[in-house]
């Protein structure tokens, strides 16, 4: 396997979503290739750092700005 | 007690469908507590597309009011959250649209750009990175780094790999095909990975990891 054929199969990879024989050959390149390797490591952990660390905070009072605005349509609606 | 196993082919109804019953029947109470549930995702949303905190504000607002007065158009063959999300994509699009005084605002622009999607930064990152930042420190380098994507990027990686919806739910709600979405995908990931390098590359050692460069429409083979 290539490295170019490996990157296009990188997000098939990481979301775990390759056959079981081609599982075996993406791990088999990757025993070999430190730069996919690390291509590899990082680009899970870009997407579990993004996931786990809140970029945006709801910001305070909006929530109750929200539940004041629901609450006066559905006087006039329900 | 004997466990009811689901029959077979039967899909067991989400948690939210009560809830949605109960909002048609006039519960508003229920209806806060799907607010609830989601008022986070919602305005990551607004915000990521907008990048504009009061917009993401009035997008949020305006998003739960539409979909409140929208509940009986909820068909149900897709999932609350992903039909919340649709509505909330389109306002803040909307509201971009506003911004910009009614230039046609679409998803796909910008993506022309393969910056970043040949990955060149090949050091490797110290271990747990995110460490080595305090807390805002740490925000205002991912908001920075994601808010350099190309919209067209930005929003299929929201979607998809913070807000968890799957290939197919996010080519639904963008109007995308889904090997559209998978490539953009691929992109945002690796540009992404790129930016962060930057700041997250293990700070020892550098050398034995000059730039060099893997292309997608590169082919190179290794021992």
């Amino acid at each position: 396997m290539t490295c170019k054929e490996f990157l296009a199969l990188l997000d098939d990879l990481i979301d775990d979503t390759v056959a079981p024989e081609t599982r075996a050959e993406l791990q088999a390149h990757l025993g070999r290739c430190g730069h996919c390797e690390v291509i590899f490591n990082t680009t899970r952990k870009t997407i579990e750092i993004y996931r786990s660390h809140e970029v945006y905070e709801l910001p305070t009072g909006l929530r109750d700005r929200l539940h004041a605005a629901i609450m006066a349509r559905c006087k006039k609606g329900c | 007690m004997s466990i009811i196993q689901p029959i077979a082919g039967q899909i067991e109804p989400h948690p939210d469908v009560a809830l949605v019953e109960k909002v048609r029947g006039g519960d508003v109470s229920a209806y806060d507590t799907l607010v609830r549930k989601y008022e986070r995702q919602v305005f990551r949303i607004a915000q990521h597309i907008t990048q504009n905190r009061e917009d993401a504000e009035d997008v949020m607002q305006d998003a739960f009011l539409k979909a409140y007065e929208k509940i009986d158009q909820f068909q149900g063959n897709s999932k609350f959250y992903t039909w919340l999300v649709r509505i909330a994509v389109n306002e803040s699009l909307m509201r971009l649209r506003k911004r910009r005084t009614g230039k046609m605002v679409s998803i796909d622009e910008d993506i022309v750009t393969d910056e970043g999607s040949v990955p060149r930064d090949l050091a490797d990152w110290a271990p747990d990175p995110e460490q080595n930042y305090g807390q805002s420190e740490l925000a205002e380098i991912l908001r920075k780094t994601i808010q350099g994507l190309p919209q067209g990027f930005r929003i299929v990686f929201v979607l998809r790999d913070v807000e968890g919806l799957s290939t197919e739910e996010t080519a639904e709600t963008l109007g995308l095909s889904i090997p559209a979405v998978k490539s953009r995908l691929l992109r945002a990931r690796l540009q992404l990975r790129e930016r962060l390098s930057r700041y997250f590359r293990r700070k020892q050692g550098l050398k034995d990891a000059a730039p060099k460069e893997i292309g997608l429409g590169e082919a190179r083979t290794e021992k």
